[in-house]
């Protein structure tokens, strides 16, 4: 159970700049999230943090030293691997107790037939064996110790990966992306498992995932990482709710948030579609900005009121049973965006309809033109926004 | 329907040609070392030995020399040389195909080179370096000159390519040495390959005369190949009889191991096929 510090951590590959200055402090026992596109990088700094790959420059420390110079199998920690890496020729037994066994006994003793005659070994061996089914047990594979991994399901290596991550207690499980070679089903039910395995043990992880919805339901804090840097290291609700930069306001949440072309008017307020939106900001006059709503945040209507931001017609919807997304499209305008509603209110709608879209302006993010969120947010109540246009 | 039958046929009978052709030596010479001298130069010319007296040929050809000997010598090298090769070859395969090191490809474009050159070209260096050791005439001087195979490396070499490289990060992170990774993680996915390259290995050197030739002068100390040419420079002339016979001798383990062996071997050879 340790703190992980990383500090200033940069990585090229053949002249290709894959981390640029990535520091980040992961607490004892927390559950932190990487989350990114593919090929940001993700894989590569926990590679690093495990020892496997040598940072160009920066620091790794473990419990308060730094390991930069030790072995991965000084630093004490676990990795569980995409492709699990089960050893094809052991049997999950052995795959389970292997690190154990390297840990415990000397070479001499863990020579197959010879080590057995040697004093202790067959002690130890009784001990690992009885840990190695503990852990089996408690992941609910036991029946399949003697088995091979190529004998096995998804789901089942999935979980060898984890006995054998979890057998030796290291000091923090490093994990990455775990289930994508899951099915569907199989993901919701195993990040439940992770979660749980998580609050049992009470250790530190480090889980790198593309998924940003495992990275939501999982995690303490989610680090946001893209092109090799760290863009927000926040808890989940805390990134979807307040994005600092519109990357990661993309990224987080699907449907993908809704982002439309808004300018910025002489007062402060934003204008949308020629039309004044109740936020106030705090940016460069006449500057163009991105406006970005999430899909639930939409108030729907079939008739214009107070707060009626936009009118649109209704071009596309998809029903998924506990909520209904309608695609909506402006006239003379590619843009279109995505409201998330309840199915009793979508049945009132049909493909073609007219659709008058309102917003609570506290919920509305606005980001300056390169992408950073707007420097303050001030509200306005739809009076005087009136006042303003007047 | 007819002409795929047609061409069925064209086919079994080219291959049985070619068939027929590989094995009417080994025929012949199991046939001539069942016959009578008398039998042999007989102008009617039979298969299958008319008397069962050609059966003396094995009689004398183990009473003339000491052909267990020489199987003892060609166990005794062949093991040891394939030994040697899969010292060398499993740890370098190893350095070559999964490690990151600067003159990795250079050193790789040195055993393909090293494929092409045969092992006549350098036989002249390699005795005169035994003869500054001492070394000649001795079981060191059959077995250090093919120590080290480069077929070996780079057989071993293709199949630790398709090994995860994630496997590899796993055995680093339970604590496994290098040395470990190449024995407990690395082998067993080259187990078809190394005996498919054991095979090749053995059956060169088991068959091997050109080598013993120079480096040996005690007949002790001789292999199988090496041993079955005192038949021909016997004094009292060469007995055909008795030749096959020391031949077929030589020849017994050979066949005896593929036959056991086979399925290993052609998976070995055709891992490409297999992803
Ligand atoms: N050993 C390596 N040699 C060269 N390039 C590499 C190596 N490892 C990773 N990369 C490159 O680094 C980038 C980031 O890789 P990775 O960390 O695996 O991304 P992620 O896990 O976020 O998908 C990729 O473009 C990849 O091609
Ligand atoms: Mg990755």
């Amino acid at each position: 159970m340790a703190e992980i510090s990383i500090a200033n951590i940069s990585k090229s590959f053949a002249g290709t700049i894959i981390l640029e200055g990535v520091s980040l402090d992961v607490a004892n026992g927390e559950f932190l999230t990487l989350v990114g596109p593919s090929g940001c990088g993700k894989s590569t700094l926990l590679r690093i943090i495990a020892g496997l790959e040598h940072q160009d420059s920066g620091t790794i420390a473990i419990a308060g030293s730094s390991v930069d110079m030790k072995a991965p199998k000084a630093r004490d920690l676990s990795m569980v691997f995409q492709s699990y890496a089960l050893y094809p020729y052991m049997t999950v037994e052995e795959n389970i107790s292997l690190p154990l066994t390297m840990r415990r006994m000397g070479t001499l003793q863990r020579l197959p037939l010879l080590g057995g005659l040697l004093p202790g070994a067959g002690a130890i061996r009784r001990e690992i064996a009885v840990e190695a089914r503990q852990v089996a047990e408690s992941l609910g594979i036991a029946h399949l110790l003697s088995r091979r991994p190529g004998q096995l399901s998804g789901g089942q290596r999935q979980r060898v990966a984890l006995a054998r991550a979890m057998v030796r207690q290291p000091q923090a499980f490093l994990m990455d992306e775990p289930l994508s070679n899951l099915d569907a089903k199989m993901r919701v039910k195993a990040r439940a498992e992770i979660s749980e395995m998580h609050r049992r043990l009470q250790a530190t992880f480090i889980y790198v995932t593309h998924d940003q919805i495992e990275a939501m339901t999982m995690s303490d804090r989610v680090a946001v990482m893209m092109h090799g840097r760290l863009l927000q290291v926040d808890p989940p609700q805390r990134i979807y709710d307040e994005p600092k930069t519109l990357e990661v306001a993309r990224f987080i949440g699907t449907p993908e948030i809704n982002v439309l072309p808004g300018t910025v008017r002489h007062d402060g307020a934003i204008e949308v579609f020629d039309k004044i939106w109740p936020v106030v900001v705090d940016a460069g006059r006449h500057a163009p900005v991105s406006v970005a709503v999430r899909p639930e945040v939409w108030e729907v209507a079939q008739q214009p009121g107070e707060g009626s931001l936009l009118t649109g017609t209704v071009r596309h919807i998809e029903l998924l049973g506990s909520e209904t997304l309608l695609h909506v499209s402006f006239a003379g305008s590619a843009a279109s965006v995505v409201a998330r509603v309840e199915p009793t209110v979508a049945t009132r709608y049909r493909l073609g309809s007219p659709i008058h879209l309102a917003v609570d302006p506290a919920r509305i993010l606005v980001f300056t033109e390169n992408g950073k969120r707007a420097a303050t947010l001030t509200r306005s109540v739809p009076s005087q926004v009136r006042n303003l246009h007047g | 329907m007819r002409t795929s039958i047609a061409a069925a046929l064209f086919r079994h009978l080219i291959l049985a040609t070619g068939a027929v052709l590989m094995v009417l030596p080994f025929v012949l010479m199991v046939s001539i070392s069942l016959k009578t001298e008398g039998e042999i130069y007989h102008p009617q010319f039979s298969l299958l030995p008319t008397s069962p007296d050609g059966i003396e040929n094995y009689v004398a050809a183990f009473a003339m020399q000491p052909l267990w000997r020489y199987l003892l010598n060609g166990v005794l090298v062949c093991v040891g040389i394939f030994l040697a090769q899969a010292l060398f070859a499993l740890p370098c395969a190893y350095a070559l195909a999964k490690l990151r090191w600067p003159g990795r490809n250079l050193t790789m474009a040195f055993v393909l080179l090293g494929l092409l050159i045969p092992p006549q070209v350098p036989a002249v260096p390699v005795y005169i370096m035994l003869w500054k050791f001492g070394l000649l005439d001795s079981y060191a001087a059959l077995i250090l000159p093919s120590a080290i195979s480069v077929f070996g490396i780079f057989l071993m070499r293709q199949f630790f390519r398709t090994v995860p490289d994630d496997l590899i990060s796993a055995a680093r992170m339970d604590g496994l040495s290098e040395v470990a990774i190449v024995w407990r993680i690395m082998l067993p996915t080259a187990i078809p390959g190394l005996i498919a390259f054991g095979i090749l290995s053995v059956v060169g050197h088991w068959n091997d005369f050109f080598w013993p030739l120079i480096a040996i002068q005690t007949p002790e100390l001789a292999t199988p190949a090496l041993g079955v040419m005192f038949f021909v420079t016997a004094e009292a002339g060469t007995n055909f009889g008795r030749l096959m016979a020391a031949a077929t001798v030589v020849n017994a383990p050979l066949v005896i191991a593929f036959l056991i062996a086979q399925r290993w071997f052609i998976d070995g050879l055709t891992m490409s096929s297999m992803k």
